[in-house]
């Protein structure tokens, strides 16, 4: 079992995203280890792709820049093997499933074992394809998450059930990206969650403000912000690990 | 294995979100499929507004100038719109409208498929938004324009090379944004499932016709079919009826761009490895970590980084072979056919071309090869006159 737990024990978790190399390693770590001190209570790594097809405009912006910065699979391991030196904070990668099966799976869990990643996100292995990972996942203790989206309608308890870690709700149709209203029905999914599930559950997609963060941690585990924080990130420049800290602060807070 | 799989090949690799679509257009299509009414009325579509059967063309003095195997040319540049891509959207578009969807969103590479989409749009009264790399939007105006008369909005792509394969990540994501009323008309044999087959079946009328066009003209089946091959939706409908004569060689060519040594290149099989992306798994250009690589090739239509799951299938059993053009070789060929038979084939067909012009005077005399011709060149002029070094604007 993943410490992944520990995020949700006794408290709504807030989860943030960060893409990795975006605009350097350096910056990630610090932004990393700041928004830990400021209150995350686990951390979602994205590893960047070329293709991020289930991304909108500011997180593909993010991943581009990473990549133009020379950043590649190998580097992040390492950074994420000096940020375990310095916390213990559960880690999830995010990346795509071709970034894995590229590697080789057996090699990148392996590896994911050995730096102290917690579990792993690919928004592009649904369900019927989770074969493809999943006993690497189970054979290096790496949770692999499990998403449920607003259309998932029959779905939901098919995948609750066998869901690891956590369970990431997607809030609303369409890509990452902030939203100024989430009009999804969400309780009623997450009652059929509850209904099946062994994990808990956190929401993600549109979330920015501390408002929409306290209304979505109500009616889950936790809530995921990402573009949000990485739109925050390229307007602060080298204040950005401060700035992040501030906004997980006064997020956690609401 | 999960569904949808030739070999290791296909699956269905995309977000939650767009599971239940995928599910409900694999549902309808098996109910359709075999449905004697939906065949009717999609047979009536294909002759009566699609104009098929497309003709087996005998290229006579193509053969005598080349001096070996008999070529005949299969007319797909002759179909309603200009290409094969109208087989396969005149299916989905009817499928779409059984299924009760008003909206119709596809990528687009050369346009091709951009213009059948719309045309089936405006035929079935239907909302259409064409995803389309800004690149190509520059290199193929006058289809841009094509699609707006025909009532469509195209998007120009402007994220990561602004080719086609950034078409279809914009067009995927904008189906996870809007589903309910609305179908996305894949238009290549790629994709998760079921797309690989549904494109498939609609467009093997190809080999249906050829089969029983060379039986008819020459009473004995081709020695073999060539086609070119980007996602490979027409070299799958050139070869998919031909897959179990096993004495017709199928021979998908692909583009090298620069050549498959240079990183210009789009030839997948030569050049790619297996990998996951856009739904399936398949054969990609892509670097060590699995970064999908920026391909080239003067064909928008072949411009890019995987091939469909059946294609990667066939190479993998060694049932099919597939060969690299350059640009150069194609161009050539363009130009060569124009000149041979008055016939100006779309530079993407022109890379069949270029190979039948290799293999056929290898081939004895009593032998015969099937090139399809998926598309019209006229589109193509003024970038091929650039290519040339003239300065023309359409």
């Amino acid at each position: 079992m993943s410490k992944i737990y520990k995020a949700f024990e006794n408290k709504k978790a807030f989860i943030p995203f960060i893409t990795c190399g975006d605009p350097d390693l350096d910056t990630t770590k610090k932004c990393v280890l700041e928004m830990i001190k400021n209150g995350a209570d686990l951390v979602e790594l994205g590893i960047p792709f070329s293709d991020p097809t289930a991304e909108g405009p500011v997180i593909q912006g993010a991943n581009e820049r990473a990549l133009k910065g020379g950043v590649t699979t190998d580097k992040v391991f390492a950074m994420v093997k000096e940020l375990r030196k310095e916390t213990d904070t559960p880690f999830v990668f995010m990346t795509y499933a071709n970034v894995v099966y590229s590697y080789g799976a057996e090699k990148f869990l392996t590896a994911c074992e050995e730096i102290g990643i917690d579990g792993i996100i690919l928004p592009d292995l649904p369900y019927e394809e989770k074969e493809e990972f999943l006993p690497y996942c189970k054979k290096h203790g790496v949770d692999l998450i499990s998403m449920i989206a607003p259309t998932s309608s029959d779905r939901i308890a098919m995948i609750a059930k066998e869901a690891e870690g956590f369970i990431y709700v997607v809030s609303s149709l369409g890509v990452t990206g902030t939203r100024s209203e989430i009009t999804t029905d969400l309780a009623s999914i997450i009652k059929v969650i509850r209904e099946n599930a062994k994990v808990p559950c956190a929401i993600g997609f549109g979330i920015s403000t501390p408002e929409q963060a306290a209304k979505m941690a109500a009616l889950s585990d936790g809530a995921i912000v990402g573009s949000a924080i990485i739109r925050l990130l390229e307007e602060s420049g080298p204040a950005a690990p401060e700035k992040l800290g501030e906004y997980v602060k006064s997020m956690k807070s609401a | 294995m999960t569904k949808g799989r030739f070999g290791i090949h296909g699956g269905q690799y995309i977000p939650e979100t767009l599971m239940n679509a995928v599910n409900e257009l694999e549902e309808a299509y098996n109910k359709y499929k075999d449905d004697p009414d939906f065949q009717k009325e999609l047979a009536e579509l294909f002759n009566e507004y699609a104009g098929r059967p497309s003709r087996l063309y005998y290229a006579k003095r193509m053969t005598e100038d080349l001096g070996g195997a008999k070529v005949y040319l299969k007319r797909e540049d002759l179909n309603h719109t200009g290409a094969h891509k109208i087989n396969n959207v005149l299916g989905q578009a009817l499928l779409a409208k059984k299924m009760g969807k008003t909206r119709l969103i596809a990528e687009t590479g050369a346009g091709q498929h951009g213009v059948a989409t719309a045309t089936a749009a405006a035929l079935f009264g239907m909302e259409c938004v064409v995803f389309m790399g800004k690149e190509d939007t520059e290199r193929q105006a006058l289809n841009v324009y094509r699609m707006k008369l025909l009532g469509a909005d195209v998007v120009p792509v402007t994220t990561g090379t602004a080719t086609l394969k950034d078409a279809v990540s914009e067009t995927m994501r904008e189906w996870t944004r809007r589903i309910e009323d609305t179908h996305y008309c894949l238009g290549s044999a790629m994709g998760p499932h079921p797309f690989p087959t549904i494109v498939r079946d609609f467009q093997s009328v190809i080999s249906k016709e050829i089969k029983e066009q060379m039986l008819e003209k020459e009473g004995k089946l081709p020695d073999a079919v060539l086609a070119c091959v980007g996602g490979g939706s027409n070299a799958i409908g050139t070869f998919y009826n031909f897959i179990e004569d096993r004495d017709v060689k199928l021979i998908g060519c692909e583009a090298a761009g620069r050549g498959v040594d240079t990183f210009e290149t789009a030839a997948t099989i030569a050049t790619g490895r297996e990998g996951i992306f856009h739904g399936m798994k398949s054969y990609f250009c892509q670097n060590e970590y699995g970064q999908i690589a920026p391909v080239y090739s003067i064909s928008a239509g072949l411009d890019y980084p995987g091939i469909g799951p059946e294609h990667a299938y066939l190479h993998d059993t060694g049932r099919a072979q597939y060969v690299a053009i350059t640009d150069d070789e194609a161009v050539e060929a363009f130009e060569y056919l124009a000149k041979t038979e008055g016939i100006i084939p779309a530079i993407e067909s022109a890379h069949a071309v270029a190979y039948a012009r290799v293999l056929a005077p290898k081939m004895r005399k009593d032998q015969t090869i099937v090139v399809t011709l998926s598309g019209r060149g006229d589109k193509d002029c003024a970038a091929i006159a650039r290519y040339r070094g003239e300065d023309i604007h359409e």
